[in-house]
């Protein structure tokens, strides 16, 4: 990964935003935790595909049978696009990389994209996060991003696993 | 409120710029020009002037004298507050210096250009350049300790890559920077010109669309262009990442990766190998990382190339007198390293089994690309030397090192049969990294200072003897090599191998552009907490700026002595091919 760091697409935020991310974060913990179990399906990052080729990919029936459905699943936050957001990008280990801002990273390609039900902060890329929402499979770009993903979970909410 | 004042500050001083700033004149000042190559020309005037008001002249007569062409005019490029004056895709054929002169308001810029011919005798049929990404000194010297053996002093044989007559010191900086990244600096070999960081096959203007910065060719193109040469590209990164890419690409973002595939396209190598399959792939299909619906699996097959996923169906391929092309896509990221492939059988090697070794991949470019009568022109990487200590992990890069290595020993067997082979084994740049000692676990203590042998105390590592391949059938011994990275995160380590797979140094802190050390090494036995010496933002151990060493075999390859720009490599291969200026 010949370093460089591109332009970055993040502000660097102010002793304020920080204070108010983890207070936010401590909220959204506490009161995330309790929320969802009830009526959503786990789902494991390596249950996701039936065939993983140069080619393409294949879901799992599994996964086929849960689109449309909520479901819960685990993994990390990659380093996201701002500080707040409403999208970040599920990974299934830590990244040591930030695609967003460094030109020459890549992404993997069994990444889930989240759409969050609201803005919320960011949590380190090392800490395992268990994610809740609707699963959304086929190849869409995010209009404002372009970002072209495979899976999504939409209306999500997340916590620390 | 003190922001503020800064923020007017900078404005000031900017405007103040502005006013000053010179045109800038693309190729750059001491270009050095191969005669019939094709570049873009490319003046931009600050402060937007009409074209009547600017003036430009090449050693003292209009542009016509010199330049095919009518040049372009743009005032307020891409809206900003400059003119440009644009004149694609030209030549100049007779050598010598061009003084080019542009004016406005008064001022003057000028650049001069070196075009140079390469001469008529043509003393190289082929040319093959072994790209080790990062080869620095101490992944030489620890490949030859771990697979050439040593004791009291004296190794037990020689590296492929040593084992050569001629040798220079590369320096490589870029347009920009004393530090160069892989883009730029492949871009030196590829191009015969500097660029900046990220750059591939341009110079690097003001244009905002990363692919409308003015252009030069590339090896690849000139000797399929002129000598209806072959052409080979293979790596075992994916195919779309900076060095490969060097070989057709004109980007200012090397990150253009689905670009990246339509110029492989255009430019049609012979041979193309390496992984990063999903940028060939049409958006519809599941796992595409395009963002249209052009199916380059497709378009390749239909051009002629035969599709290879497998390293069985690579050999096969080679083996059939049919097959003239090959697009070789072994894994959707990189191809897993050597240590990962042969022994430990960790990375994404449980998902795609039959990847193929880099000299299985040299293998099967020689037997198709000599085939041309006319020559051919390979370039071979080992990338994840790079990548590996990027991530600081010494035994994955030292074991691709060594794959290196044996690919240029079937290379090097490969030209002895006839005399007309230049080979060059080069990095592209350092990494700040150095052979300190041994990690001996029979000394007291558990953490890595305590384990450290230093000079009489580090002795000789004890790995096994190697096998056929120079590998050492296991990295984790007892007394090992300890190379050490100059630059890092925040980590944690313990100075053992990472056999559960390649290390991850550092993730995304809770605070944007901050990177923490990775908790999960953080509680292994020994482990030791290393405040990082690299900027928050930086995830992983960077690239230095030292010089690389070069090393050369066969015609030609006496033109490589003492220190040299990395421009130069392109410069001696086109001489050694005697590149036409047509």
């Amino acid at each position: 990964m010949d370093e460089s760091m591109g332009p970055s697409a993040v502000l660097a935020p102010s002793r304020r935003t920080l204070i108010f991310h983890s207070l936010a974060l401590m909220a959204s913990t506490i009161y995330l935790t309790p929320l969802f179990a009830k009526d959503s399906e786990p789902l494991d990052f390596n249950a996701l595909y039936k065939s993983f080729g140069i080619r393409g990919l294949e879901f799992s029936d599994r996964a086929q049978q849960l689109a449309g459905h909520v479901i819960f699943m685990t993994g990390y936050m990659a380093p996201p696009l701002r500080a707040e957001s409403q999208f970040f990008v599920l990974t299934k280990e830590p990244l040591a990389i930030c695609p967003f801002c460094q030109s020459d990273a890549d992404w993997p390609v069994d990444i889930v994209v989240v759409y969050l039900k609201g803005v919320s902060p960011l949590i380190s890329a090392g800490t395992q996060i268990t994610v809740s929402g609707r699963l959304e499979m086929g190849s869409w770009a995010d209009p404002e991003s372009g970002f072209v993903s495979q899976v999504r979970l939409v209306d999500a909410e997340y916590h620390r696993a | 409120m003190f922001v503020k004042k800064i923020s007017f500050a900078l404005l000031v001083s900017i405007a103040g710029l502005t006013s000053v700033e010179a045109q800038t004149i693309y190729p750059l000042n001491r270009a050095e020009i191969l005669a019939g190559s094709k570049f873009d020309f490319k003046i931009e005037f600050p402060g937007s002037p009409q074209e009547s008001a600017v003036k430009v002249l090449i050693n003292g007569a209009d542009v016509s004298s010199t330049l095919k062409g009518k040049p372009a005019f743009v005032e307020h490029e891409d809206g900003q507050d400059y003119s440009a004056f644009v004149l694609r895709d030209v030549s100049i054929s007779k050598p010598g210096n061009y003084k080019i002169e542009a004016s406005y308001n008064g001022k003057t810029s000028n650049v001069t250009w070196g075009v140079y011919a390469t001469g008529q005798k043509r003393v190289a049929k082929n040319v093959i350049l072994f790209i080790g990404d990062g080869l620095s000194i101490a992944h030489r010297t620890a490949a030859r300790i771990l697979s050439k053996t040593i004791s009291e002093g004296h190794y037990g044989g020689e590296l492929a890559i040593d084992d050569m007559p001629h040798m220079a010191l590369i320096s490589t900086a870029g347009t920009d920077s004393i530090v160069t990244d892989s883009a730029n600096a492949m871009s030196a070999y590829a191009t015969g010109h500097k660029s900046c960081v990220n750059a591939l096959g341009v110079y690097c203007a003001r244009n905002k669309n990363t692919l409308d910065h003015p252009k030069v060719e590339t090896i690849a193109e000139i000797v399929k262009r002129t000598r209806n040469m072959s052409v080979g590209v293979i790596t075992n990164t994916e195919i779309e990442d900076a060095t490969p890419a060097g070989m057709v690409a004109h980007t200012r973002r090397r990150a253009d990766f689905n670009d990246i595939v339509k110029m492989f396209y255009k430019v049609q190598p012979d041979v193309i190998m390496g992984g990063g399959s999903p940028n060939f792939l049409a958006k519809s299909t599941n796992g595409s990382k395009r963002t249209d619906n052009d199916d380059y699996l497709q378009k390749f097959q239909d051009a002629g190339f035969t599709l290879v996923t497998t390293d069985t169906e690579m050999k096969a391929a080679a083996k059939n007198s049919k097959t003239s092309k090959v697009l070789g896509l072994f894994n959707t990221s990189n191809i897993d390293g050597a240590l990962d492939r042969m022994f430990l059988k960790k990375g994404s090697v449980p998902t795609f089994p039959d990847q193929p070794d880099l000299t299985a991949q040299v293998q099967t470019s020689l037997d198709l690309l000599s085939k041309n009568k006319n020559g051919f022109m390979l370039m071979v990487e080992s990338g994840r030397i790079d990548k590996y200590t990027h991530s600081l992990d010494p035994e994955r890069a030292i074991y691709d090192t060594i794959m290196l290595d044996n690919a240029v020993k079937l290379a090097k067997d490969f030209a002895a049969k006839k005399n007309d082979t230049l080979i060059i084994v080069v990095g592209d740049h350092a990494h700040p990294v150095s052979i300190i000692g041994s990690y001996d676990d029979d000394r007291p203590g558990q953490t890595p200072r305590e384990k450290l042998g230093v000079y009489a105390e580090a002795k000789f590592p004890n790995y096994a003897a190697p096998d056929a391949n120079g590998y050492p059938p296991s990295v984790d011994v007892s007394r090992r090599i300890a190379m050490n990275f100059g630059t890092y995160p925040d980590y944690c380590t313990n100075a053992k191998p990472y056999l559960e797979g390649e290390n991850v140094p550092a993730v995304a802190g809770a605070t944007p552009s901050q990177y923490v050390a990775n908790e999960k090494y953080c509680t292994l036995p020994g482990s030791v907490r290393m405040t990082g010496n690299l900027p928050f933002e930086s995830n992983t151990g960077i690239h230095s700026g030292d010089d690389i060493v070069l090393t050369a075999i066969g015609p030609g390859s006496e033109m490589f002595h003492g220190h040299l720009e990395n421009t130069k490599v392109f410069r001696i291969m086109a001489t050694a091919l005697a590149i036409p200026a047509k």
